[in-house]
């Protein structure tokens, strides 16, 4: 059951979150190179990590799929996918939007994280498209898998290269800071990066809430139309929802 | 260790008799040479400029061979007969890879002269020995995760515009690594050697796809 | 790049947490909509048992 432990999870977050941005607006000092702009950090970096996060989160859940054929580690591993890309896609357009008030440019190929950003996102939006052109439900789980798998262990991989890549030739050009970190900034920084953590966690719950209620209503209805008042699937590439018929009793 | 070497034996016997994906791929490669020359209205290239041409030339010769890897057995019930047979899965990973491999060095042997040829400014001799390294190692990259790719890509619907899809930003780790390690033997004024830093990173980049391809390719063999 | 004065990188740092809002917003429509259909459904399940109840 997806909704319990809903409750507090989502007071915790509307705290942390409401607190991070606080901190952001009222307490934090403005950075002395970048004025302003630099508070935009607090939001870009967060999401950036928790996205990353999702994306290796999803591989190990399509590690358990693989390990246990239990098709519901599939339906996680698809939504914390999901969620991560619409991160990944906020964090691309924040980033972007810093690189222009910063820099003056719409995109910098400077930024490693960007960059690796941009290589991730390219990746894992060939997720959706490979689950939609296999047909059969079971296979289509477990090549899904075997991608996830891949692409996550992808990730870290492409970060360290990309670093690499562009260390020499250019400094860091959306750095946090000009130099050290003072400790207000850091602070803030945690407490936004959990309370982004909080919000994924949060509405990866809602959305498998949303998804096996509406497996158990499509149960519900076949035992009270028989099969014949239950519409066909249809292709699709989300994961196969329609759960194992209940013995019965 | 035999069933590996049967179906490599069978893939190289097939492109021999069919010559279908290496005429192809060395063509495109050079085609692609007299393309970049107009696009880029340049008589020579040098440096990175030229580690750049090359690299994307082989990138996508490569994938023309992905795309055609697992075709025969796909549309010629290959898959069922292999699994029907007493021999570990991997086996036709291995030999997938090695096939590839082999056909990416015969292009090479073919595109690498023509692009000193054609575009290079300055002799190639002297670059010989290093860019060899890099494109051994560049290649075991290319070919492990081109099979993988590809062999997730056959069951799909649209196999040849999922597998570069996939492939590609596997591969771009593998290209800054190669295409930086090659820039240094390009230039003009005479070849420098090779660093060995981005050496490093391709066999470690090369080892690792190789034991995750080893990992997960059972799964996606089984019915 | 100098910083920017205070009310022109306000504008950037709003539309970045804007962007923010938005794709949660986006969320909340969605799953309201999904919300719906549940609700529907649900009531018409619950009348079906209801009739078969009735006729038994």
């Amino acid at each position: 059951m997806y909704g319990k432990g809903m409750r507090p999870l989502a007071i915790g977050t509307f705290f942390v979150l409401t607190g991070a941005f606080a901190l952001v607006f009222f307490w934090v000092p403005a950075d002395a190179d970048q004025g302003f702009i630099q508070k935009i950090f607090y939001l870009h970096v967060p999401m950036a990590i928790v996205a990353l996060g999702g994306f290796i989160a999803g591989g190990v859940m399509a590690i358990c799929h693989l390990r246990t054929g239990n098709s519901k580690w599939d339906l996680r591993s698809y939504v914390s996918i999901h969620m991560a890309l619409v991160l990944a896609v906020g964090a691309l357009i924040t980033g972007s939007i810093w690189a222009r008030a910063a820099w003056g440019h719409w995109w910098v190929w400077d930024e490693p994280t960007l960059v690796s950003f941009l290589i991730v996102f390219l990746l894992y939006a060939t997720y959706q498209p490979l689950r939609f052109a296999i047909e059969d439900p079971e296979k289509q789980a477990r090549y899904a898998s075997v991608f996830a798998i891949t692409a996550g262990a992808f990730v870290p991989l492409n970060f360290l290269a990309v670093r690499m890549a562009e260390s020499l030739a250019h400094p860091r050009v959306l750095g946090a800071t000009g130099g050290a970190m003072p400790s207000e900034m850091r602070i803030t920084f945690y407490v936004s990066l959990i309370g982004m953590a909080l919000l994924f966690i949060t509405l990866w719950k809602y959305e498998m809430a949303s998804k096996h209620t509406t497996a158990q209503l499509r149960i519900l209805r076949r035992r009270l139309l028989g099969d014949d008042g239950v519409a066909p699937t249809g292709r699709s590439a989300a994961p196969s929802t329609v759960l194992p018929a209940r013995p019965k009793p | 260790m035999n069933a590996v070497r049967a179906l490599l034996r069978k893939d190289l016997l097939l492109e021999l008799r069919a010559k279908e994906s290496v005429p192809a791929m060395a063509l495109f490669s050079l085609t692609t040479f007299v393309i970049f020359h107009f696009a880029l209205d340049r008589n020579t290239v040098a440096g990175s400029l030229a580690s750049g041409v090359l690299w994307v030339t082989l990138l996508f010769a490569a994938i023309l061979g992905i795309n055609r890897l697992f075709v025969a057995e796909r549309e010629q019930g290959g898959f069922d007969a292999f699994m029907l047979a007493p021999v570990d899965r991997t086996a036709m990973l291995i030999a997938k890879a090695c096939a590839l491999f082999i056909f990416l060095t015969i292009v090479e042997l073919i595109a690498v002269p023509a692009f000193a040829f054609l575009l290079l400014e300055g002799s190639i001799l002297p670059a010989l020995p290093g860019l060899i390294a890099v494109l051994v190692l560049a290649n075991i990259g290319i070919a492990v995760i081109g099979t993988l790719s590809s062999a997730i890509a056959v069951q799909t619907r649209a196999r040849d515009l999922i597998a570069p899809l996939v492939a590609l930003p596997l591969l771009v780790p593998l290209l800054i690594a190669s295409a930086r390690a090659t820039q240094p033997l390009l230039l003009s004024e005479g070849a420098l050697s090779v660093p060995t830093k981005w050496i490093a990173v391709l066999g470690l980049y090369d080892l690792v796809f190789a034991l995750l391809s080893y990992a997960v390719f059972d799964f996606l063999l089984e019915e | 790049m100098p910083a920017l004065p205070l009310d022109e990188a306000g504008k950037y740092v709003a539309a970045a947490y804007l962007v923010f809002l938005a794709l949660i917003l986006i969320y909340v429509a969605i799953m309201a909509v999904k919300l719906g259909r549940i609700e529907k459904e649900l009531v018409e399940l619950n009348e079906l048992a209801d009739r078969a109840e009735e006729s038994k």
